[in-house]
């Protein structure tokens, strides 16, 4: 790796219905937000396992940030509330291990909210920068 | 023969590590010791034994083999074997020490393994005796004497000092570069140490454990034994005894997908877990009692048969201590042998 | 308080081997010392007599065995469980892991167990006889004199911060059942939660670089009943034999803790089998003090239906960015 100007790597996993076309809308308003925020579309946002933020970070990211249609909003009615439910768990564990607490961060971002979507996007860049690099959560065999 | 009074024995290790790099049991916060790189401040661990065997000095848990890079429509193949340096492994018992002989066994005929061999060239073995042997020993049972073990160096522990005697040439070399932190010594409490061992052996609660009824040749006997259902019913099917064994030696090839290339690696297997030996076609060995029975009829069975008669069990008693549900070979053997056993 | 003798407990045996209620016994078998009790089933009064055990050494949690057990049985099987073994065998049941019908429980006081790692930290090495009674506990070693020790002193982490005496489920009951016990459980979670947080990564670190990944804690947990454990399946990505390094010991004990969260009953197995005395349990109650906060009370197990924590919702949550916003928070 180029020890160049530090860039981090955000893995940002959408919600279908809501963010990924907060997201879009974002793109179309010409709004911008860090070309380090690599997108994954996912169905629900109640489709991230725990497994796929820990595999984020152990292929090399840096922060992961999940977003979802706001409670209430839900396409399937009540997907993001499980999500609520499970990322509160899950980051506060994340949190107990000793894992810095900025790194992840859900987010409920409408298919309106293009604006809400850059901004947050730069808030989280920039808060992840802020740390640096993921040490804590790496896997050194993958940064050979 | 040299010795070196205990109050001193931070010389020794200062004087190997100067040298060399030094691994010793070291006492946990836990309690438990294991084996740790010896730096100032680092005392030997007064416990019997550590909880991991010391064969990860020379068959690690996870060891990489080779490494892919691809670029393009390229793959370049890395070795990633490294030259190891010579390294001291002090303070092993009896009985991990016969079971590098067992673990020689598998990994030095041909085709001899070479990451398993460059390790076992560069590592000098001392080995101390067992001055309080625990319950949970029966090491005898196959033959070997706690009170004199047989490595490269071999150490006796009295009450003020440190007797070491050198027994290879790799072993000689060793001792003639600590001449200066030791002296020289007769053997005279070394005879008296080891006879105040041979009585405690003999008052073990396991001293008279019987191992005529098992070796080569009896799989016929003993493979279709009622006695393995029941031994094995509860068996949770985990790997404590198989990675806390300082003998087995199975392991499994993986490849690691980085993202931009494959390591492949080696790790331990364990033969209690489902997915050992998984071939196409599946297990080959569907049920926890077959399994188990794998388990035992290898050190029992198998090996002898393959090798001289010698057992693949040491008498460690690490699974005795360790096995969640507290089933190992001993009540294994005890429940096969017959009841004139018990 | 009567104190249960494993005579007691073969009495009841026998009498339902013999009046057929039951054909096979769950119980707990002797060893080759007084402390290396394992598992075992039973199935005629000879064998009870000869190897039956209970004592302060009859650590293990049968409810996980029903699953196996019952699966071909016909008739009944009886089980002995402890109070906490009983939360267990009530969360099996909410997830219908095995079928109620096929079990007899009898329920059996408990009065703790002994942790002999802490026997041995007090009377040394070479343990020849442990004798338990009552409030003491006699060791016999090879190399000490003989030593009395206070049973409280020695008792197992669980045991000492036990959560509950009462018996949640049980078709007949030896002994009393006792009440749920307002506990200290939390107290080392909370430790650790008001530590810095390099603090604590220091902590886990180490404790978590021993794992030699032998899966005992999973597959002792009575809440780990796959069929196939995601850590076992090729398919997954994260199949593995070993720890490989830290990032993989730290993915299996998160990813091993959250997927029994909300279903942990807290028996303490985890910690009572890791052979290298790894603080799991540290895990599984963090997710349960959090739930508690987070949630309100649930104790898994405590009734048979209920719905865990993290299968539900309300609508006004709390916010995954809000749980580090709380008070006892310093980092």
């Amino acid at each position: 790796m180029q020890m160049k100007e530090y860039k981090p790597l955000i893995v940002a996993f959408c919600c279908n219905w809501c963010s990924y076309a907060g997201a879009d809308l974002a793109g179309n308003n010409r709004l911008n937000y860090p070309a380090e925020v690599k997108i994954i579309r996912v169905p629900c946002s109640c489709r991230v396992n725990p497994m796929f933020i820990l595999r984020a970070f152990q292929r090399g990211a840096d922060g992961v940030i999940i977003c979802g249609c706001h409670p209430g909003d839900c396409h399937y009615t009540s997907g993001n509330y499980f999500t609520r439910r499970r990322m509160a768990a899950l980051f506060s564990m994340l949190d107990f291990l000793g894992i810095e607490k900025e790194r992840t961060r859900v987010e409920w971002v409408s298919a309106a909210e293009g604006a809400k979507f850059a901004a947050t996007m730069n808030d989280f860049v920039e808060k992840v920068v802020s740390l640096g690099e993921n040490k804590r959560l790496e896997d050194l065999r993958c940064k050979r | 023969m040299r010795k070196i009074v205990l109050e001193k024995i931070d010389l020794l290790f200062e004087a190997i590590s100067n040298t060399m790099s030094l691994y010793l049991p070291v006492d946990q916060n836990d309690g438990k010791a294991a084996y740790t790189k010896w730096e100032e401040g680092k005392k030997w661990s007064e416990a019997l034994n550590t909880v991991k065997s010391p064969k990860d000095f020379f068959f690690p848990q996870t060891e990489d083999m080779m490494e892919f890079k691809v670029e393009g429509k390229n793959i370049e193949v890395i070795d990633t074997r490294k030259a190891s340096e010579d390294f001291v492994v002090f303070g092993v018992r009896a009985c991990d020490v016969k079971a590098f002989d067992i673990l020689d066994k598998v990994f030095l005929v041909d085709p001899c393994d070479s990451y398993y061999a460059t390790k076992r060239e560069h590592g000098i073995i001392v080995a101390v005796a067992c001055n309080k042997p625990s319950e949970t020993c029966f090491c005898s049972a196959f033959g070997i004497d706690a009170a004199d073990p047989k490595a490269d160096v071999s150490a006796w522990k009295t009450e003020n000092e440190l007797y070491l005697q050198a027994n290879t040439e790799k072993g000689e070399k060793l001792l003639k570069a600590l001449e200066n932190v030791t002296e020289e010594a007769t053997e005279e409490k070394v005879t008296e140490q080891k006879e105040q061992i041979a009585k405690i052996m003999k008052k073990l609660p396991l001293a008279d454990l019987d191992t005529s009824k098992f070796g080569g040749g009896k799989t016929d006997e003993f493979f279709n034994s009622p006695e393995w259902e029941e031994l094995s019913e509860s068996c949770l099917g985990c790997g404590t005894c198989t990675f806390v064994c300082p003998t087995c030696q199975c392991y499994d090839i993986k490849d690691f997908n980085t993202g931009n290339g494959v390591i492949r690696y080696r790790c331990w297997d364990s033969c209690m877990y489902s997915d050992f030996t998984r071939m196409a076609h599946g297990n080959n060995r569907n049920s926890q009692k077959e399994r188990f029975r794998q388990r035992f009829m290898h050190k029992l069975v198998y090996y002898p048969e393959n090798n001289e008669g010698i057992f693949g069990c040491v008498g460690c008693g690490r699974c005795v201590s360790r096995c969640p549900i507290s089933m190992n070979i001993v009540k294994v053997m005890k429940n096969l042998g017959g009841k004139e056993n018990e | 308080m009567q104190k249960i003798t494993k005579e007691m407990l073969i009495d009841k045996a026998t009498e339902l081997l013999n009046n057929g209620t039951v054909s096979l016994v769950l119980g707990w078998k002797k060893g080759e010392y007084d402390y290396d009790v394992t598992p075992g089933v039973f199935e005629s009064v000879e064998e009870l007599k000869k190897d039956f055990v209970f004592g302060d050494f009859s650590a293990a949690n049968l409810s996980k065995y029903l699953v196996k057990k019952t699966e071909k049985l016909e008739g009944k099987i009886l089980v002995f469980l402890k109070p906490c073994d009983t939360y267990s065998f009530n969360q099996l049941l909410t997830e219908h892991r095995f079928d109620r019908e096929k079990v007899y429980a009898v329920g059996v006081q408990c009065d703790g167990m002994v942790d002999i790692e802490k026997v041995k930290k007090i009377a040394g090495d070479g343990i020849l006889s442990v004798d338990c009674n009552g409030e003491d506990i006699v060791v016999k070693t090879l190399y000490n004199d003989d030593m009395t020790i206070a049973k409280a002193d020695v008792l197992a982490e669980r045991c000492a911060n036990c959560k509950s005496k009462k018996h949640v489920a049980y078709d007949e009951l030896l002994g009393e059942s006792g009440e749920v016990i307002d506990s200290n459980r939390f107290d080392e979670v909370e430790k650790l939660e008001k530590m810095t947080a390099d603090e604590r990564f220091a902590f886990w670190q180490n404790e978590l670089s021993k794992c030699i990944r032998c899966n005992a804690c999973r597959d002792a947990c009575p809440a780990c009943t796959c069929e196939k454990c995601v850590f076992n399946n090729p398919n997954s990505g994260v199949e593995n034999k070993s720890p490989a390094n830290s990032f993989e010991e730290k993915l299996f004990h998160i990813i091993r803790a959250y997927h029994v969260a909300g279903r942990c009953t807290d028996c303490g197995e985890c910690s009572r089998v890791c052979p290298q005395n790894i603080p799991l349990h540290l895990l599984n109650r963090k997710f349960i003090k959090d739930i508690n906060e987070f949630y309100g009370e649930y104790q898994a197990g405590a009734e048979v239906g209920s719905r865990a924590p993290l299968v539900d919702y309300t609508l006004n949550d709390l916010e995954p960015g809000e749980v580090f916003d709380r008070g006892d928070e310093n980092a």
